[in-house]
C-alpha cells in the first residue's frame, strides 16, 4: 500500500490533526517558556536592594557634593551657590544640548535651565554619557580658560557645566542623566521614585 | 499483560503501598496531635502572624519570608502592615530578621534559636502544634520547664501567659525480664493543669469547644508557619490544575493523531 | 511495505538543497527518522528511553536556570535555594521541575532498563549498547549524587559524609583517596564547589555524550521488540523490514502520546505534591547543614536506596563496600551471563519468569528496608533479598541454560 491507496479524507484528516497538533503543542511549549524567560527579571531580592535612596540634605553647605549609591549607581547630590547658578546662562553657546532637548536624560520636571526640581539642588548620575566613567568635580571658576566650573571627565576629556550639560567638542553626546527623584521635605530628598509613597 | 506480568505488578504495587504508608518525616517517637489547619482560612493566618510577631520574633527571624510577601497574601494593607507586625523594620520588602545578637543567644540560651522559616517543612505542623502545647514544669531546668516534644529544649515557656503551667503525669512501671531481672520503666500518661492561663482549653461546660481558646491560638500560630514554609504554595496548586487541563486536551489531539497515522498498518 | 511516506523527499533545489550540498541535513533525517525503520509491535515498555531523553532536557533545562541564582558556597548554597523559591519570579516552579525531574528520571531509567530485562535487548548484537546505557547509569547516579550535596541540607551534608567515607573502606588506600575526593579533611565549602562543577559540567557532557554514543550504536544495529525478532531478517523486495514502520512519522506520534500522558503524571506531582511524602524532597533537607548534629534517620535518596540496604545488610564494612559497587556493577555482565537462545520472556520457561519476579520483587524490597532502620527483622530480610539480588546474576548461566523456552515465531505478533 501506498501513500496513493489512502483515501482523500484520511489525508485530509490527518494532515489537519497534525497541524492542530502542531499548534496546540507551540501553544503549550510558549507557557513552558514563559517561566524561565520571566525568572531573568530582577527577582524580589534586586527590588529590594534597587529601591529608592533617602538623602538628608538639610546640613548641606553651598558648594558641597554628595556622593551616593542608588542601584549600583554613583548620584551626585550639588548644593549650588547662588553664584554658581548666576553662571549657568554663560555657557549655553558653547553647549550641545544647553535646553535638555533630548528628554531620555532628564524627567520632564528637570528639564529646565537649571535642571532641577529645586534650582539649588543637582541630582546627576555620575557617569560620563561617553562610556561610563565617573567624572571629577572641577568647581574652580578660571575666566583666562573660560571655564565657568563643571565636571571634567578623566578618561577621554569630557566636560559638563554646572548643571551637568555637555559641551561641545567633547566625545560624551549628551547631558548627564537625571535620575527620578522627589523631595520628600525640604531636608530629604529621595532619590529612585518621583511619585507615590516612600 | 501476560500472566506472569500481572503477579509482578501485583506485588510491586502491594509494596510500594507498604513503602508510602511509612510515613518519611524524620520525627521523633513522640504521638503528636494533630493540627488541623485550615491553609486558605486567611483570617487564622492574620492571627497566626500576629502571634507570630508578639511571641516569636523576639527571639526567632524567619529571615527568608518578606513582609511584602505575608502583606499580600493575608490580604492586608501596606498601612495595616507596618502598623502591626513591623516592629523593627521599616521597609516592607525587609526580610524578618531578630534583633537577637547570635553571641547574646548563644549565652542566654546556649544556643541560637533557630529560625523558622521552613521548620513546619522539616518538622511538620503536627510537630509545632504540639511542641508548643507541651511545656510542663521541671523544677531541674534553667528555664524551669521542659518540653515533651523536645526533651531539653532550652526554649522558655513563652506562652506560659496563656496557656498557664501544667505538670507531666509519670507513673512508674515494673517488669520482670526473661532473664529475671526487674526493670522499671517511666511512663508518661500526659499533663495535669497546675495554674491555668487566660485562654485555657475548656473541655467541658458551657464553653467547651467554643470561642478562641488556647488552641486555637496555637493552630493559628501553626497555621502561618506552615505558610511562610511555603508560600507559593496555593497558587501552585492553582496553576497545576490549569497545566493538567491543558495538558489533557493536548492528549486528545495527540491520540487522535496517533490513531490516525497508525490506522493502515497491519 | 511502505505506508505513510513522510514527506521528505531530496530536495532538488532550493534552500534545502544548499544545506544538503554541505551538511548531511536530509540524508541524517532519513538515516535516523523517516526511513529508521522500527517494529510496529512495540509496547509501553518502549516507551521509557524516549521519556528518559525527555527528562534529560528537562533537568539540563531547569539546571541553567537554576544555575543563574544559586551560590555554590557552604555559606550561602542554603538560602540561594531559598531565594530562588521565594524571591526570584517562577523560581519555585523550575525548583521543582529539576527536585521532582531528578526522582522521575531514576523512575523512568529503571523501566527502561528493566524493558532489556524482559525482551533480552542486551543480547547480540545489542551487547554495546547496553554497556553504554550502563555506563549513563553510572554517571546519572555520580550526577544525582553530587547534585544532592548542592543544597547543602542536613541531608545533603550527612548523606554525603556517609557514602564518602565507603571510600575509606578500601584497604591502604582508602583514607587518602576519601580526602582526595573531599578535597578538605571533612565535608566541606571546598567540596560543594567542587561537586557543583561536576554535577553542572563534567557529568551533564559526559551524559549528553553517552546519550549521543546510545543512539548511534542503537541505530547501527536496529531497535528490538517485544517478541525479541529480528525485523532485518524479513525484508520486502526494496528492503524495508516487513514488520518494521517507519520511526517518523508512526514512532514519533505514538511516543507524543506517551509523552503528554507522562507529563500529566510529573505535572500531577509537580503542582500537588512535589515532596512527595518526603521521599522526592527529604523533609531533613529543609534544615540548614548542621556540622554539630546527625539527623535520626539518615538514608540517601529513594533510587539509591536498594544498593543502600545492600551495604547495610553486610555487617563488615569492607565488604559492604565490594557488594554494594558489585550490585551495581553486575548488570554489565548480563550479556553474557544470559545463554538462553531466546531473547523475549514472551517465549521463555518458567524459570526465567521466576527468577526476574524474584528479582524485582527483591529490588523493591531492598529499595524500601533501605529507607527503614536497620535493625531486627528489617536487617534479616535485607540479607535475604541481598542474596536473591546476586543470585538472580550469578545463577543465570545456569537456569537460562536449561530454561524450557518456546519456538519462537518469525514474524513479529502484533493485534493492531
Amino acid at each position: 500500500m501506498t501513500d496513493d491507496d489512502l483515501d482523500q479524507t484520511d489525508r485530509n484528516r490527518r494532515h489537519f490533526l497534525a497541524v492542530a497538533t502542531t499548534v496546540t503543542g507551540l501553544v503549550g511549549a510558549g507557557f513552558v517558556a514563559f517561566p524561565f524567560l520571566a525568572s531573568l527579571k530582577p527577582s524580589a531580592r534586586a527590588q529590594a536592594l534597587g529601591a529608592p535612596v533617602e538623602v538628608p540634605i538639610g546640613a548641606m553647605e553651598a558648594g558641597e557634593m554628595l556622593r551616593v549609591l542608588w542601584r549600583g549607581k554613583l548620584v551626585f547630590v550639588l548644593k549650588r551657590s547662588e553664584e554658581m547658578l548666576a553662571r549657568l546662562p554663560n555657557n549655553i553657546d558653547n553647549l550641545r544640548d544647553p535646553n535638555s532637548e533630548i528628554i531620555e536624560q532628564q524627567p520632564e520636571y528637570a528639564a529646565n535651565s537649571t535642571r532641577s526640581v529645586k534650582p539649588e539642588f543637582l541630582i546627576v548620575e555620575g557617569s560620563c554619557t561617553h562610556l561610563g566613567c565617573a567624572p571629577i568635580e572641577d568647581f574652580e571658576v578660571r575666566p583666562a580658560e573660560d571655564w565657568n566650573g563643571g565636571f571634567f571627565c578623566p578618561c577621554h576629556g569630557s566636560k559638563f557645566d554646572m548643571a551637568g550639560r555637555v559641551f561641545q567638542g567633547v566625545p560624551a553626546p549628551t547631558n548627564l542623566r537625571v535620575p527620578p527623584h522627589r523631595f520628600v521635605r525640604d531636608d530629604l530628598v529621595l532619590i529612585g521614585q518621583d511619585s507615590g509613597a516612600a | 499483560m501476560g500472566k506472569n506480568m500481572k503477579v509482578v505488578f501485583a506485588l510491586t504495587l502491594v509494596f510500594f503501598c507498604a513503602a508510602f504508608s511509612v510515613s518519611a518525616f524524620a520525627a521523633s517517637d513522640v504521638e503528636l496531635e494533630e493540627a488541623n489547619i485550615e491553609p486558605a482560612n486567611i483570617e487564622s493566618l492574620q492571627r497566626g502572624a500576629r502571634n507570630f510577631m508578639n511571641y516569636c520574633s523576639g527571639c526567632h527571624s524567619a529571615r527568608y519570608v518578606r513582609f511584602k510577601t505575608i502583606g499580600k497574601y493575608l490580604e492586608l494593607s501596606e498601612e495595616q502592615l507596618i502598623d502591626n507586625l513591623m516592629f523593627n523594620a521599616e521597609k516592607t520588602f525587609e526580610t524578618m530578621d531578630v534583633s537577637m545578637r547570635v553571641g547574646d543567644a548563644k549565652r542566654w540560651f546556649g544556643t541560637v534559636p533557630p529560625d523558622l522559616s521552613l521548620m513546619a517543612r522539616s518538622k511538620g505542623a503536627d510537630y509545632i502544634f504540639t511542641f508548643l502545647k507541651s511545656f510542663y514544669l521541671d523544677a531541674d531546668s534553667p528555664t524551669g520547664v521542659d518540653n515533651s516534644v523536645l526533651p531539653g529544649t532550652s526554649m522558655p515557656h513563652v506562652l506560659w501567659e496563656l496557656q498557664g503551667f501544667q505538670r507531666a503525669i509519670l507513673s512508674e512501671h515494673t517488669e520482670t525480664s526473661e532473664g529475671g531481672e526487674e526493670i522499671t520503666t517511666v511512663h508518661f500518661d500526659g499533663f495535669e493543669p497546675v495554674t491555668a492561663g487566660s485562654m485555657a482549653v475548656v473541655t467541658t461546660g458551657s464553653m467547651a469547644g467554643g470561642d478562641y481558646d488556647f488552641d486555637d491560638f496555637v493552630r493559628d500560630t501553626t497555621n502561618f508557619l506552615v505558610y511562610i514554609a511555603e508560600p507559593i504554595r496555593s497558587d501552585r496548586r492553582k496553576l497545576g490544575t490549569w497545566v493538567i487541563g491543558y495538558l489533557l486536551i493536548f492528549l486528545l489531539l495527540t491520540w487522535m493523531l496517533k490513531k490516525q497515522i497508525w490506522k493502515d498498518v497491519k | 511495505m511502505a505506508r505513510i511516506e513522510a514527506e521528505v523527499g531530496t530536495p532538488k533545489g532550493g534552500f534545502m538543497k544548499w544545506i544538503d550540498d554541505r551538511f548531511p541535513f536530509t540524508k541524517t533525517m532519513k538515516y535516523h527518522a523517516t526511513e529508521y525503520y522500527a517494529s510496529k509491535n512495540f509496547n509501553i515498555w518502549y516507551v521509557f528511553g524516549v521519556l528518559s531523553m525527555v527528562m534529560l532536557v528537562n533537568q539540563l533545562l531547569t539546571g541553567v536556570f537554576l544555575t543563574m541564582n544559586y551560590k555554590p558556597s557552604a555559606e550561602l548554597a542554603f538560602a540561594s535555594v531559598e531565594y530562588i523559591m521565594r524571591d526570584v519570579e517562577w523560581g519555585w516552579l523550575i525548583r521543582y521541575m529539576h527536585s521532582t525531574g531528578a526522582s522521575f528520571f531514576f523512575i523512568v531509567v529503571y523501566l527502561h532498563m528493566f524493558r532489556a530485562m524482559l525482551y533480552g535487548s542486551y543480547k547480540k548484537p545489542r551487547e554495546l549498547i547496553w554497556i553504554i546505557g550502563m555506563m549513563i547509569f553510572f554517571a546519572l547516579m555520580a550526577e544525582a549524587f553530587a547534585g544532592y550535596l548542592l543544597p547543602w541540607g542536613q541531608m545533603s551534608y550527612w548523606g554525603a559524609q556517609v557514602i564518602i567515607s565507603l571510600f575509606g573502606a578500601i584497604p591502604a588506600i582508602g583514607d587518602s583517596l576519601v580526602e582526595f575526593i573531599r578535597g578538605d579533611y571533612s565535608i566541606s565549602d571546598i567540596t560543594l564547589n567542587r561537586f557543583f562543577a561536576l554535577h553542572v559540567i563534567t557529568l551533564p557532557l559526559a551524559l549528553i555524550g553517552l546519550v549521543f554514543v546510545h543512539i548511534v550504536a542503537l541505530h547501527e544495529v536496529g531497535s528490538n521488540n517485544p517478541d525479541g525478532v529480528e525485523i532485518k531478517e524479513s525484508k520486502d523486495a526494496a528492503g524495508v523490514p516487513l514488520d518494521g514502520v517507519a520511526f517518523h512519522p508512526y514512532h514519533t506520534s505514538k511516543d507524543l502520546v506517551a509523552i503528554v500522558i507522562f507529563l500529566m503524571i510529573f505535572s500531577a506531582v509537580i503542582f500537588f505534591a512535589p515532596e512527595m511524602g518526603g521521599y522526592f524532597l527529604e523533609y531533613a533537607n529543609f534544615e540548614p547543614a548542621n556540622l554539630l548534629a546527625t539527623p535520626e534517620h539518615i538514608a540517601p535518596v529513594w533510587y539509591f536506596t536498594p544498593f543502600y540496604a545492600i551495604l547495610r545488610a553486610v555487617p563488615d564494612k569492607l565488604w559492604g563496600s565490594i557488594l554494594i559497587a558489585a550490585s551495581v556493577a553486575l548488570p554489565i555482565f548480563l550479556p553474557w551471563l544470559d545463554k538462553s537462545r531466546v531473547k523475549s520472556i514472551r517465549y521463555r520457561g518458567w524459570m526465567y519468569k521466576s527468577a526476574l519476579g524474584l528479582f524485582v520483587v527483591s529490588f523493591v524490597s531492598l529499595g524500601w528496608l533501605g529507607v527503614q532502620p536497620a535493625e531486627g527483622a528489617y536487617v534479616i530480610a535485607a540479607r535475604i533479598f541481598s542474596v536473591v539480588y546476586f543470585a538472580f546474576f550469578l545463577l543465570m548461566p545456569y537456569y537460562t541454560a536449561i530454561d524450557k523456552t518456546k519456538p519462537v515465531p518469525e514474524r513479529v505478533v502484533y493485534h493492531g
